[in-house]
């Protein structure tokens, strides 16, 4: 279905990009009366896969539209770009339907070869390549991590498919492997996900990293991982295994803790937003180790959220560089409210929605996560979330500050806006106030598509 | 819940469904109580349009774009009826307060505004945790998931639980009010904000913490409330004294008058955990003067500094010459603000000395030479701006009609309230014996249930 979207799409156009993503959309509703559906053993598409394929086919679809004019003002020939961008996102949607490790591993790669080549795409700049190679260094550690775990458990229980492995789960004490691949896992997704102890990659590659691409990395790649973290972990009783939760909390705290903290002494925005991201995946892991239904549904809302803050604030960084150099400096911004108010505004307000301020989409995703911690009694993390958030308020408002002091004397440069990424930033932030203000269709989806399907195998 | 006897609840409701998935409702709902603090929202509203009419002159809208944003969030607070709603009101008004403060303030207006948002912020994240504690307590007992206030109140639980549920209220609330440890964002947020900005800050932003102890924390907690009511009325006291002591101590007009605000919520303080009918009617009579004495003296001191371009006492001196009009409102909103009888903060101040009495008489001494030291404050700032000879040669012109206009109406109102509160005391009666009568049901029906 969506393969024959992606074969037409060979014609290196942006438009062309743009249509067939819109395309894949569109046949994503067409197939909803058909899940779920497993598709060999490898892949299941289920209403869980369907509406992630949704966010990930609109962020790609974003983030190409962002790219037409940003690498226009680059390089000649960026038609390639495109051709990576389709890859990755169909690494991406085979992340989320995959219900077999080998699946996984297939989508992963697929997704990260494609990434190294758009990270580094900027050839002339310094920092693109250098982003380039230390993603390509440390996406293959990880990559060996994650085949090391995958080798491990299969030795062990001779099965790669989620279901097996989570109905093997209970009656395993004896199974010494087991633990150790899972640790492994965990350690090469933890590494994709940049979060804490495996963060120390993500400010250089945001920082250099062409601002698309960064909002690629950060988004798509992102969810589509976290998306097979939760189909994995749903059935797999984790609260059995002490070991595992123990793990994810304590990368919860820690990203929770470094990612705020760090942030602070940050000048760069993307690095900031780096930064940012970090914590916001401890923040969901928070909801994440609530376990059961809520769980999915408050990291599956967080996760909407965050792809759409994190889109408009790489938008604005996008659309706002020259040819010269991305516009990722603190000084950039400074006064820019007085000169592009539009610009300043949807930043302001992304912005918001990151540390989370009611009447925006990032207020309600953390409400979701504080009361999906809530309703596991898991007060202390909870409190530390607040806390670390409220550190986390602190250096998105330096850039509020900046945005509003007073005017500099750059006034002039103000290049007019790209028509096409208006819109997307229009979109985003109508998108942003939507759901911020009546969540109800969205939470209906949500838990409509999202949490049931998470059901493997039914007729295994 | 109602009991027989009681006048109907709310005088107009309004309720619908808004997510579905957490029980969230949109319900609002107006009594008295929060009809009066209403009408104070849009008369100090109105008066913060006309006084920054000259002061602001850049980005004028987005200045009007943020001051309707928080009307409109403080207007949420006070009609609420479901937690998550007025949780969501309640952060609504901080981004706007932000702004105000950091576009529009003075000298040391970023730190000023960063600080006020992060003591709001993090108490206010305290308070949503303590929301959705309470929410999940009343799901374990009742198996229903609510945010409605009105199917919260009389939810059983541990008395740990209340405990530490009231705990995260008090403290945003306790940020709001201010009580004395968590004041410290407030002299720099009054004093570094426009006049509009302070106008606001002083009469209403603090109110919404009074209004937050009203009408949640002691309804919902009716117990944990009890036992905190010592550490109340100490803290209250406190921040009677420690209120007046610093205002008597400042040079700069605008942090003067701020402190009084913190003298004077301490005696709001006081009469809400008094929770006997002199100390409420005292406590909200307080609450609606104070906003528009304070007020005033905000807009006053800052068209002193529209005029004389700076807040800084020791260099005026001798103004009443020079501006004769204003130095006379100044005089009567100082003395309002001392609690002369016969102006409104009077009444608000002696009901809630006589409630408070009841309780604890010592408390009430100590409470009763706060005012004593108001005395002080408010006559040193008179003698040392608008008496005395004029060494400096100010010259500036006097109020104007447009200055008139808004301090006019406050006088009469001020007035009104000191001479004749009846009315007023008739407005929100009822509400506070619904409340009252509630408390006393809830109180009885724990008990019972722990037998």
């Amino acid at each position: 279905m969506l393969g024959i979207a992606y074969k037409r799409i060979h014609a290196l156009a942006a438009a062309l990009t743009v249509g067939g993503l819109s395309a894949a959309c569109c046949s994503l509703l067409l197939v909803i009366p058909l899940v779920p559906r497993q598709v060999t053993t490898l892949l299941i598409i289920d209403r869980f896969a369907l509406f992630y394929m949704g966010v990930i086919i609109v962020s790609a679809g974003a983030v190409a539209t962002l790219s037409y004019a940003y690498f226009q003002k680059h390089v000649a020939h960026c038609e390639e770009l495109y051709l990576l961008l389709l890859i990755a996102t169909l690494g991406c949607t085979v992340l989320v339907a995959s219900s077999h490790l080998l699946s996984f591993f297939l989508g992963l790669e697929i997704l990260s070869v494609s990434l190294y080549a758009m990270i580094a795409f900027l050839k002339d700049r310094r920092q693109s390549l250098e982003a380039g190679m230390k993603y390509l260094v440390l996406a293959a550690a990880s990559s060996a991590f994650l085949l090391f775990g995958i080798a491990l458990i299969y030795a062990e229980l001779g099965t790669m498919e989620f279901s097996r492995i989570a109905t093997a789960q209970p009656a395993t004490s004896h199974l010494a492997l087991l633990l150790p691949g899972i640790v492994l896992i965990v350690t090469g997704i933890g590494f994709k996900l940049a979060v804490v102890p495996f963060h120390l990659w993500t400010p250089d590659v945001y920082e250099g990293a062409p601002a698309p691409v960064t909002a690629f990395v950060a988004t798509v790649s992102k969810v589509a991982i976290f998306a097979v973290v939760l189909r994995f972990f749903y059935h797999f009783e984790m609260h059995q295994s002490r070991a595992v939760f123990v793990m994810f909390i304590i990368i919860a705290v820690a990203s929770m803790v470094a990612g705020n903290l760090l942030a602070l002494w940050q000048n760069n925005v993307k690095r900031i937003l780096a930064y940012s991201s970090i914590a916001h995946f401890g923040y969901m892991l928070v909801g994440f180790v609530a376990g059961g239904n809520m769980a999915v549904e408050a990291v599956t809302f967080y996760l909407v959220a965050y792809t759409v803050t994190t889109l408009g604030a790489f938008g604005i960084v996008a659309t706002l560089s020259t040819s010269s150099r991305d516009a990722d400096m603190l000084d950039d911004y400074t006064g820019l409210f007085w000169h592009r108010p539009l610009m300043a505004g949807i930043f302001t307000v992304m912005l918001l929605s990151l540390a989370g301020i009611p009447a925006t989409m990032g207020f309600l995703a953390k409400f979701y996560v504080l009361a999906a911690g809530a309703s596991a009694m898991k007060w202390s993390l909870i409190i530390i979330l607040v806390m670390t958030s409220t550190i986390g308020l602190f250096f998105y408002l330096r850039i509020l500050v900046a945005l509003y002091s007073a005017s500099s004397d750059r006034a002039a440069t103000a290049e007019p806006l790209v028509p096409a990424n208006g819109m997307v930033l229009a979109l985003l932030t109508t998108f942003l106030f939507w759901f911020g203000i009546y969540p109800a269709p969205l939470v209906d989806v949500i838990q409509a598509s999202a949490v049931p399907s998470v059901e493997l195998l039914a007729r295994n | 819940m109602v009991t027989a006897g009681a006048a109907p609840l709310w005088l107009v409701e309004f309720d619908s469904s808004w997510v579905p998935r957490f029980g969230i409702h949109f319900h609002l709902g107006v009594d008295g109580l929060s009809l009066l603090m209403l009408v104070l929202t849009f008369v100090l509203g109105i008066m913060s349009v006309l006084c920054s009419w000259t002061e602001i002159r850049d980005k004028v809208g987005f200045f009007h774009f943020n001051l309707m944003w928080m009307l409109a969030g403080i207007a949420g607070v006070f009609l609420a009826l479901d937690l998550f709603l007025f949780y969501f009101a309640w952060e609504l008004m901080l981004i706007p307060m932000y702004f105000l403060i950091a576009i529009w303030g003075h000298e040391r207006r970023i730190y000023a505004a960063i600080k006020f948002l992060l003591f709001t912020q993090l108490s206010g994240l305290l308070m949503l945790i303590a929301i959705l504690a309470l929410y999940f307590v009343h799901h374990q007992t009742t198996g229903v998931y609510t945010f409605q206030y009105g199917d919260l109140l009389g939810t059983q639980m541990s008395p740990r639980a209340e405990f530490w549920i009231l705990l995260g209220f008090v403290i945003a609330f306790a940020v709001k009010l201010p009580i004395v440890p968590l004041h410290t964002w407030l002299p720099d947020a009054h004093s570094e904000a426009s006049t509009a900005g302070s106008v606001i800050l002083a009469g209403l932003l603090l109110k919404t913490g009074a209004y937050g102890l009203l009408r949640f924390v002691v309804p919902l907690f009716p117990n944990a409330s009890h036992e905190f009511t010592p550490a109340a009325f100490a803290l209250a006291v406190m921040g009677i004294v420690y209120g007046a002591v610093m205002a008597f101590a400042q040079t700069d007009l605008k942090r003067l008058v701020a402190y009084t605000s913190v003298s004077h919520m301490g005696f709001v303080l006081l009469g809400i955990f008094s929770w006997n009918s002199f100390g409420l009617q005292g406590a909200v009579m307080t609450m609606i003067c104070h906003g528009l004495s304070t007020g005033a003296l905000f807009i006053l001191v800052g068209a002193l500094q529209e005029r004389t371009r700076t807040r800084d006492m020791e260099r005026m001196g001798g103004l009443w010459t020079a501006v004769p009009r204003l130095s006379g409102a100044v005089l009567f909103f100082a003395l309002a603000s001392l609690g002369l009888p016969g102006l409104g903060d009077f009444v608000g101040e002696f009901l809630v000395l006589l409630g408070s009495y009841q309780i604890s008489v010592g408390i009430t001494v100590i409470a009763a030479l706060g005012i004593l030291a108001s005395t002080l404050y408010a006559l040193r700032l008179v003698q040392r701006v608008f008496h005395g000879e004029n060494i400096r040669g100010w010259e500036l012109p006097d109020l104007s009609p447009r200055e008139a206009l808004i301090v006019g109406p406050m006088i009469v109102a001020l007035l009104w309230l000191g001479l004749y509160p009846q009315p007023i005391l008739n407005t929100f009666g009822p509400a506070m014996h619904n409340l009252q009568i509630q408390h006393q049901a809830n109180l009885a029906a724990m008990v019972w249930q722990k037998r």
